[in-house]
């Protein structure tokens, strides 16, 4: 009993919770009284997360046990390094592919439609997926099924048998959302705009066409499974269950595996976009999709404590420099914000969005680029800083505040091989940013010059036009979707 | 894998599958009991405290037993603008000085009066006259500005940790949430028992705008809302839920400030309110506080309940849309409301229907004919407090069309209509629903969301337990009987898209050098 059709006061579908504000100081002063600062704040009660316990085994496949006894479950998952990034270009959407039908097709033992009958009957799961640097097996269920559960995943892990029939209902199913990917604006400018920061044909942004994925076969998911045992496997369970039992148990399993190989490391190049203005003209809309992107930077940097306060200053949440110019003072957008995000091993990107309606285009933008520009000409205040910090650090007890987060954070740092007291150090750093590290970090990051713009909108609406935007002539992107000479079906048969 | 397509809209109401019918072990409503505390302060306002002290924060849900379909007629969309105005601040927050802004309100409010009035005459509006108002309500507006502390209520919520802070208007109710940590209670109650009591019509005007563009990007510049925009008006001839919630575009752009607040007096009483607390908070400390805090609200009578109830259907209907954009279809049958006995008999269908691989719509659909990437059916559509919609969904595969989508989903209805589930499939449909309550447990802001909408739903939160009963006495015999009287042609409205490209489409120019590809 829920009901649907929802709307929301935000849309944060942007970076952060981010915050700060312009409010001048005159203001503040100008208010009488503020209750609110009369209420006590007592001091917050004592809490250390529990930590799971790591367990290395000889031949480097890391185990992590989170013990949480409060509802009769247990969940786990295998996380194995490599991913989309990998694969053959001319294979686009290979390791999606691979995600799917590798659950679907089952086991030698017990296929995937046996398994799916299995689980449901107990209200368990075993998903597997692809993601552009991993791939995994989770599952979960009833404490009093979680042995077998775990032996049917465990089997699923390592004597999959793929299925022609599930590969070309995963092709269908991709099919199906690359014949969609244009209808949906907010789609189009999203993944448009990344291509923009990184190319094309970038690991990270190239797209999986018809061709791409029509080209891969049940050898291919075989060969992509083939390479994953022998990786840095991170086993992560959680739930209720008997600490020393699931030790054994996950030792037994997972022992007598191969030595690890650490995964080569990566040389991709990141130049960040070519300057300028593009624009995709979208018949059926009435508002426009403006996004403003460059290159971000990876949590390697020693300058992303500072950039963070920056972000939140900038964009993101209610008080930022863009929701409150552009939402609340021009009311030219419901959705507006962004910052500069940061990758685990490589540069995110910069990015800021807003939705406005077609007429205000070159209003919004413009508006958006002049606080994007103002992180330079607008001199951070002490009041933006301290705002900045009270937002980020008061809720920071959210990224831990259960024990499956704890838990995922952990197999995140392991992953990326951060060391584990990450968070503590991080904000630590958050705490000591001052002033002079915003001015600093903003003329080190912040360039508009070498950001570029993206339009997707319904030209003629687009008035003024967006050549008042004198960013030079609006480059049109050619977004069809290139159809095989033959449909997907037939080229199966 | 089901809902990713049809997700913005449909999503929400396959998660309803699994809360519709919630229900427990008795152990789990009596270890629950003993951390609950509920109590109904003078106002009529209930508070309920769960004590969860797993971390220290809290989460909470006000639930304000008034949605959109409590608009009034000619002004679709006010429940959701006036979610917008209650961020807006209070007497106390977000003003330099009240008494002068209030003052200058009052003037914005009259200035729009006389532009809507000029600009509504069907006969004899002056342009000129029409301009000059235009600016006379500009510049009373900006004179009111000149009071405002922009976002002040949310900044100093965010400052203090809120996360997650937000609220949303569903057809039949409005909600207000966040997480805090604990240590910050008190400032929470009287930030949320101000702007519920205390609400200032600030920035309204400003605020309409924004919610406009909420519409363009929710509705207009998007098929799926056009779609179901439009399947919701055809399928309703009397009640409101066939109305659009965001607000049909020339009623959301005239409502006034005025309207809002006559709004908030009549539904934002103590009787028609449950807030809930759950986490690292200690009943017996907090609630003498946050009855001191919550009974600031205004008592008042529970608002009438509405008189339309939508005639019983006897014509098919069919929206169809002809545009560029790929297929989809849908089907809406109407069904009774959360209340009636067979309320359980709707999400067991739904289950076996659409519950994940084993589902029968995905098995048919999906796995087997190879005709659609996602397929199912789920209730209650659009909300669940009045008589509403059993929706059947396919999204056809590339190649096939929304017509191919019908006579398979017909053949699945006919085989309900004809023959019992199995056995595996009832005893599945309970077990799901057992299991994904308990799951829902071990999450704050979840919980507080289902405490608060049982109790007002209800009028007892126990309910979200003790539904199991009724989810266990769920026969096959209901499952017909329900299907033979609910899925017939009469009954039906259809809607879909069928591709048609666009003429301008098919010239696309070539790209250029320095595009993106």
């Amino acid at each position: 009993m829920k009901s649907q059709l929802v709307m929301s006061f935000s849309k944060i579908t942007l970076v952060f919770a981010v915050f700060a504000a312009t409010l001048s100081p005159s203001f503040l002063s100008a208010q009488q009284s503020k209750p609110w600062e009369q209420i006590p704040i007592p001091k917050l009660h004592d809490f250390k997360p529990q930590q799971p316990k790591r367990i290395e085994l000889k031949n480097g496949i890391v185990l992590f046990l989170q013990e949480d006894h409060e509802l009769p479950f247990v969940s786990g998952s295998v996380l194995i390094p490599g991913g989309s990034r990998e694969e053959d270009p001319a294979k686009t959407g290979l390791v999606g592919l691979y995600g799917d039908a590798w659950r679907t097709s089952g086991t030698a033992k017990m296929d995937g439609d046996a398994l799916d009958d299995l689980l449901e009957a107990k209200a368990a799961h075993i998903e597997t997926g692809g993601d552009v640097d991993s791939t995994a097996v989770s599952w979960d269920s009833l404490k009093g099924d979680s042995d077998q559960v775990f032996s049917l995943a465990l089997d699923l892990l390592l004597h999959p048998k793929f299925n022609p029939e599930k590969l070309e209902l995963a092709q269908q199913q991709a099919a199906t959302g690359i014949v969609r990917r244009n209808d949906d604006e907010g789609e189009i400018a999203g993944r448009e705009a990344k291509k923009l920061v990184y190319g094309a044909n970038s690991p990270y942004t190239r797209q999986p066409e018809l061709a791409t994925i029509g080209a891969v076969t049940v050898d291919d998911l075989k060969a992509w499974h083939d390479r994953t045992i022998g990786g840095k496997l991170i086993v992560s369970v959680s739930g209720d269950f008997d600490p020393a039992a699931m030790e054994a148990k996950l030792r037994a399993a997972f022992e007598g595996l191969p030595p690890v190989t650490p995964a080569p490391a990566r040389h991709d190049v990141f130049t960040g976009p070519k300057p300028g203005l593009s624009f995709i003209d979208k018949e059926d809309v009435n508002q426009s999709n403006v996004e403003i992107v460059g290159l971000g930077t990876d949590r390697h940097n020693p300058d992303v404590p500072a950039v963070a306060v920056m972000n939140e200053i900038l964009g993101g949440g209610f008080a930022s420099r863009l929701f409150q110019k552009v939402r609340t003072e021009l009311g030219l957008a419901y959705s507006v914000g962004g910052g500069m995000s940061f990758g685990y091993d490589h540069p995110a990107t910069f990015r800021v969005v807003v939705l406005t309606k077609s007429a205000s285009t070159v209003d919004a933008t413009k508006a958006a680029l002049a606080e994007i520009d103002g992180l330079n000409a607008k001199p951070f205040t002490q009041i933006e800083l301290d705002r900045a910090k009270d937002n980020i650090l008061n809720s920071f007890l959210f990224r831990y505040d259960t024990k499956d987060k704890v838990l995922a954070e952990r197999v995140k740092l392991e992953f990326y091989g951060y060391p584990p007291d990450y968070l503590e150090t991080y904000k630590a750093a958050l705490e000591r940013v001052t002033l002079a590290d915003l001015d600093r970090v903003a003329k080190k990051y912040i360039h508009p010059g070498k950001l570029a713009v993206l339009v997707v909108g319904n030209g003629p609406e687009i008035k003024p036009p967006l050549e008042e935007l004198k960013l030079g002539p609006p480059q049109p992107i050619d977004i069809t979707i290139p159809m095989p000479k033959q449909p997907l079906a037939e080229q199966k048969q | 894998m089901q809902g990713r397509i049809l997700s913005r809209f449909l999503a929400l109401a396959l998660l309803a599958v699994a809360m519709a019918a919630a229900g427990a072990k008795a152990q789990d409503l009596k270890r629950f009991e003993q951390r609950i505390t509920t109590k109904v302060l003078p106002n009529g306002l209930t508070l309920i405290v769960c004590e969860r002290p797993e971390a220290p924060v809290f989460s909470y849900s006000t639930f304000v037993d008034a949605g959109d379909v409590n608009d009034p007629s000619g002004e679709s969309g006010l429940a959701h603008m006036f979610e917008h105005l209650a961020f807006k601040g209070t007497s106390e927050i977000g003003t330099t000085d009240y008494a002068a802004e209030k003052v200058a309100l009052a003037k914005v409010e009259a200035a729009n009066d006389a532009y809507e009035t000029e600009y509504l005459k069907a006969v004899g509006r002056d342009p000129q006259k029409l301009a000059e108002l235009k600016k006379a309500f500009v510049v009373a507006q900006a004179e009111a500005h000149k009071y405002v502390i922009p976002n002040q209520f949310t900044d100093v919520a965010e400052r203090n940790g809120a996360e997650g802070l937000n609220a949303q208007t569903g057809m039949d109710e409005t909600m207000f949430f966040w997480s805090m940590p604990e240590n910050r209670l008190e400032l929470w109650a009287w930030l949320e028992s101000s702007r519920l009591a205390d609400t200032v019509p600030r920035e309204f005007y400003k605020e309409r705008d924004v919610v406009i563009e909420e519409r363009r990007m929710r509705t207009d510049s998007n098929p799926e809302g056009r779609l179901f925009e439009q399947f919701l008006a055809t399928a309703y001839v009397a009640h409101n839920y066939g109305r659009s919630a965001i607000g049909w575009p020339s009623e959301v752009s005239q409502i006034n400030a005025t309207e809002a607040m006559d709004f908030h007096k009549k539904y934002y009483v103590g009787s028609n309110i449950v807030v809930a607390v759950v986490g690292d908070v200690k009943a017996s400390v907090a609630l003498p506080m946050l009855e001191r805090y919550f009974s600031r609200i205004p008592a008042g009578p529970k608002p009438e309940e509405m008189t339309t109830v939508e005639p019983k259907q006897f014509a098919e209907k069919t929206v169809a849309i002809r545009e560029a954009t790929q297929p989809i279809y849908l089907e809406g049958y109407h069904r009774p409301d959360y209340r009636d006995p067979d309320d359980a008999v709707y999400d067991a269908i739904s289950d076996v229907l659409s519950n994940g691989r084993v589902s029968r719509m995905y098995r048919s659909l999906v796995r087997d004919q190879q005709i659609a990437a996602e397929a199912g059916g789920v209730s209650p559509y659009p909300g669940d407090k009045y008589p509403s919609l059993f929706v059947f969904y396919a999204v056809p595969l590339p190649g096939h069309t929304s017509a191919e989508m019908r006579d398979p989903i017909h053949k699945e209805i006919d085989k309900l209509k004809a023959a019992d589930v199995t056995d595996d499939e009832l005893a599945m449909y309970k077990t799901r629903t057992r299991a994904d309550l308990l799951r829902g447990l071990a999450d704050n802001q979840g919980l507080a969301n289902n405490l608060a909408e049982y109790q007002t739903r209800y009028g007892d939160w126990r309910e979200l337990f003790l539904q199991l009963d009724r989810v266990d006495k769920v026969t096959k015999a209901d499952i017909r009987r329900v299907a033979n009287k609910v899925f017939v042609d009469s009954n039906r409205t259809e809607a879909w898209i069928e591709t048609e490209p666009a003429a301008a489409q098919q010239s696309a120019p070539a790209p250029k050098d320095g595009g993106a590809k």
